[in-house]
């Protein structure tokens, strides 16, 4: 904070406190403008017509009935768009390879996937265009379904024909002589593992409102959100447009996880519409829509070897992982395969590695990124290896993961480069043994511990501690715009985009302490791309470290321009100017307001404003532990979560309520992702989820018991905040540890809970199949 | 179908069609966009507004079967601009993160301890149960919802 003199503001302390949300006044009083709130005049309502069938060759659609029907406007399909029809760009982890499987805006020849848009009916109202949905024929010759990766991998029935295989990427990562490692090692252990399918679901479901005016050839889309600036982009490329052409807008908005925001195809198709009719477009997805049409995440198997001492010492990793990646590669890329191999490492002293990775095309809907991608998977793979190996070895799960955590000695610690389309990878700051330490005192690790095993009131019960590290504040850049309005009220846009994370709060602490004024002078404007020249969004938890870091520079030139601006208009040296509580004083006492600069400035014709930005392309990496202690009945198969603990450095936490918000929310999203969430396809490839009803969530009553403890042990040393990502923290290792929990409680049959979700059937079935074997061995 | 309520105080006449929901009907002929639609089937609870002082969920009611009900949204919550207690404590305790399921939430958590201010934490759990959030994790609304039922134990309070 140079620039801000040591004559400067008077220091707020409004960093570090829980400030209450500015946001929540609105969301509170029902006043929230989401999606569906927004409403053009003259809007018509589109739906989309949707592919029920998996894999198929479309012969014909045939759309007279529809169109006769009163108030039905348009059906547009893929000849409507073109000979050319767009794809959708990789956003992310463009492995080599991965360009070939881009999804088309709309299906022109063959459909992929059940759920894959053919046709855009538009009409007067949704329920018309949802009656003349039903109305228009669809022809399509089915192919058999490929209806998973081990489907895909035989290479029968291809789905790309052109590419001669379903195989989208493989390629193998590592460092050190694994092989010999091996050979040699004392102790060596493989086990397969499985994460299943399933996302996000936001509560507000995606929505398009589109308004393209002819007179200026300007397109204005509504509830836009995460990479407003990547989507113009493309969106601009699509339509044959100058970006400047188009405004993306960012209202309100339920929720994202991930899901929200990618590029999908509806981005395309309702502008496209809306400028071929003239006329504003809504579309707003139901649920079931929801399910089968956004990103689903998550489905890995891993296959994972390791090697150790006698002692415990780690000497090597060796593991596959195989990516379902649905039928189309969307904006993410190859981010889940490729973290999911990254992330088996963990925070651990790991001398040698080897992952070979495989992805493959399948007839489900296309995967992209969920909260912690890749990281949910990989360290519930690891962790429950580790948790064998001791079990094998005789050590006690905590003195092994001692034995071979980082220490603070040892940081910053290169992994390498375990993801091909990165540079190498080094863990910044840290004291993982602390994070470790204090997860176990404050869950009363010692005297609980005693528990492990024994079998109470009829449950078995489990305890489990892991560690992790994760990644977060993904660079190149972020932008901010300071204006100064005519009542001395500072605007400050930002490109971040807020999907309720509450960063209108945090980023106006940031701002109020950097000048010294009230929490109340500033008003967060974000996401649209009408507020900065260019923005990155938020995701991977990048908003806070970046976009916070840009406010941060923002700051420090409204300073100085208001200083400037000041000293003018007290017709001083701007040395002799000082920039505190609000106004600017010269060195003869005389004085002025920030209001009084801002309404100058503002009836001269030229408000004060300033940009800043961030730029920077290290990664934060926040870590920490989590444990559980978990009661599992042997007869049913259920598992009650009698305890729940979440341990994050987060370097800095700018509003700690929020931190631990997200930390308690991404546990019970983790929980949910453990025990219910699963898109559960059938051998058709038949999405059989069609409701809340069957994509069961976590509930009120399901996880009274979930605690966090946010640290700020060591600051990230690649931003001024000293800030780390912390998003994502509180579900990297839930699975982790919640299968290590449950393997504990169980150690007695020998049950081995490796493949998700952990419902009761499965559970039940783990416990029998173990009493069976046993019976077989002691006949 | 000509459709007389009473939404948060005032009487309004409507005339949806026999199929609108009263979601819709609230949401469009009246303007309360406060409700919100998760799921349109009636597991998610965002759209939970309170009917003659029963929680009841306006994705699964018709608007005509509303005639001659006493109907509170969210925005008959607070007075204004000024924050209900119910409100004011969601506030305080981060019960809230990206706000779409927070109308429900609140008429459920009020017409609950509008009948029942001492309800304990599991009987809020219990009843919150009808209703998802994705952001909090519950942990925080349930605190919220026990620290407001003073204000509900004061005659006429809550309001």
């Amino acid at each position: 904070m140079s620039a801000l003199s040591k004559r400067g503001p008077t220091p707020n302390t409004l960093v570090g406190q829980p400030v209450e949300r500015t946001e929540d006044l609105r969301f509170l009083t029902g006043k929230g403008t989401f999606a569906d709130d927004y409403e053009p005049a003259g809007a018509l309502h589109a739906v989309i017509l949707r592919s029920s069938v998996a894999h198929g060759r479309i012969r014909r659609i045939d759309a007279k009935a529809a169109l006769r029907i009163p108030g039905v406007h348009a059906v547009i399909t893929s000849a409507d768009v073109g000979h050319i029809i767009p794809v959708i760009p990789l956003r992310l982890a463009p492995l080599e390879g991965l360009d070939k499987y881009l999804q088309p805006v709309i299906a022109h020849d063959k459909v992929r996937y059940a759920g894959e848009p053919v046709a855009v009916v538009v009409a007067d109202s949704r329920a018309l265009a949802e009656d003349a949905l039903e109305h228009i024929e669809l022809d399509i010759d089915v192919l058999d379904p490929v209806a998973d990766w081990h489907v895909a991998e035989a290479d029968r029935t291809i789905l790309f024909e052109r590419n001669g295989t379903n195989l989208a990427v493989r390629y193998t990562v590592g460092f050190g002589e694994v092989d010999d490692a091996f050979t040699s090692a004392e102790y060596v252990r493989r086990e397969s593992f499985r994460a299943h399918r399933h996302t996000a679901a936001p509560m507000e479901t995606r929505a398009v409102i589109a308004e393209w005016d002819a007179g200026s050839g300007r397109l204005i889309v509504n509830a836009a959100t995460k990479v407003t600036f990547f989507n113009r982009r493309t969106l601009a490329r699509m339509m044959d447009l100058p970006e400047s052409a188009i405004d993306l807008i960012e209202i309100d908005v339920g929720g994202g996880f991930g899901v929200r925001g990618e590029f999908y195809p509806e981005d395309f198709l309702i502008p496209f519409v809306a400028r071929k009719l003239g006329r504003p477009i809504k579309w707003i997805e139901d649920r079931r829509e929801h399910l089968l049409a956004a990103n689903h995440s998550r489905e890995i198997d891993c296959e994972l070897e390791i090697a150790c001492k006698r002692d415990g010492t780690i000497l090597a990793l060796r593991g596959k992982i195989f990516g379902d990646m649905g039928a189309y590669i969307r904006t993410n890329g190859g981010v889940v395969p490729a973290k999911a191999a990254q992330f088996l490492h963990g925070p651990y002293r790991i001398p040698a590695i080897k992952i070979d990775v495989a992805a493959f095309m399948t007839s489900k809907t296309p995967v992209g990124t969920y909260r912690a991608p890749g990281r949910f998977e990989a360290n519930f793979f690891r962790e429950r290896l580790l948790d064998i190996a001791a079990r094998d070895l005789q050590i006690d799960p905590v003195t092994f993961r001692l034995r071979n955590l980082i220490t603070e000695a040892e940081l910053p610690y290169s992994i390498g480069r375990l993801v091909p389309y990165e540079t190498e990878t080094a863990f910044d700051t840290g004291d993982y043994h602390a994070a470790f330490d204090r997860c176990l005192d404050e869950f009363d690790w010692k005297s609980k511990i005693s528990m492990q095993g024994r079998l109470v009131d009829g449950r078995y019960q489990g305890l489990a501690a892991t560690c992790f590290v994760e990644s977060g504040g993904a660079g190149p850049r972020e932008n901010v715009r300071f204006v100064l309005e005519s009542d001395g009220a500072v605007t400050i846009y930002v490109g971040s985009s807020a999907l309720g994370q509450g960063i209108e709060t945090a980023f106006a602490q940031i701002a109020a302490d950097a000048l010294g004024l009230p929490f109340a002078t500033f008003r967060i404007l974000h996401g649209s791309t009408t507020f900065v020249r260019e923005g990155f969004g938020t995701y991977h938890s990048r908003a806070l470290v970046m976009g916070g870091s840009a406010v941060l520079d923002g700051a420090k030139h409204f300073a100085a321009a208001v200083r400037v601006a000041g000293a003018a208009y007290l017709k001083c040296e701007f040395e002799d100017a000082i920039f505190a509580e609000g106004h600017v004083t010269a060195k003869n006492g005389s004085a002025i307001s920030l209001a009084r600069i801002g309404s100058l400035a503002a009836s001269a014709g030229k408000p004060l404003q300033v940009e800043g930005t961030f730029a920077n392309t290290k990664r934060t990496f926040s870590y920490g532990a989590h444990a559980a202690h978990v009661a599992v009945d042997a007869r049913t198969g259920y598992v009650q979560v009698l305890d729940y603990l979440a341990v994050e450095d987060v370097g800095r936490a700018v509003n700690p309520a929020i931190v631990h918000g997200q930390a308690i929310g991404a546990a019970v999203q983790g929980l949910g992702g453990v025990f219910f969430d699963h898109l559960i396809y059938d051998a058709d490839a038949q999405l059989l989820n069609a409701s809340f009803a069957d994509y069961l969530l976590p509930l009120a009553t399901d996880f009274p018991n979930v605690r966090g403890v946010t640290l700020e042990l060591r600051p990230s040393p690649s931003n001024p905040l000293g800030a780390k990502g912390a998003g994502e923290g509180g579900i990297v290792s839930v699975a982790a540890t919640i299968g290590n929990a449950v393997a504990a409680a169980l150690t007695s049959f020998g049950v081995e809970p490796n493949e998700l979700p952990l419902t009761p059937p499965r559970i039940w079935r783990l416990v029998e199949e173990a009493r069976r074997r046993k019976a077989v061995a002691a006949r | 179908m000509k459709t007389r309520m009473r939404v948060n105080g005032r009487e309004v006449e409507v005339h949806p069609e026999p199929r609108t929901s009263l979601a819709d009907c609230l949401r469009r002929d009246l303007g309360l966009t406060g409700t919100h639609l998760g799921c349109e089937h009636g597991v998610c609870g965002a759209c939970t507004v309170i009917v003659d002082g029963a929680a009841v969920r306006s994705c699964l009611m018709l608007a005509v079967q509303a005639d001659g009900n006493d109907i509170v949204t969210v925005e008959g919550l607070g007075d204004g601009d000024t924050l209900g207690p119910l409100q004011a404590s969601f506030r305080k305790h981060h019960a809230l993160q990206c706000g779409f399921c927070t109308p429900g939430i609140l008429t459920t958590a009020h017409a609950l301890l509008s009948e029942e201010p001492d309800a304990d934490s599991d009987r809020i759990r219990d009843v919150l149960s009808g209703n998802i959030c994705r952001c909090t994790g519950y942990i925080s609304i349930i605190e919220a919802v026990l620290d407001a039922r003073a204000a509900y134990r004061r005659p006429g309070a809550g309001k």
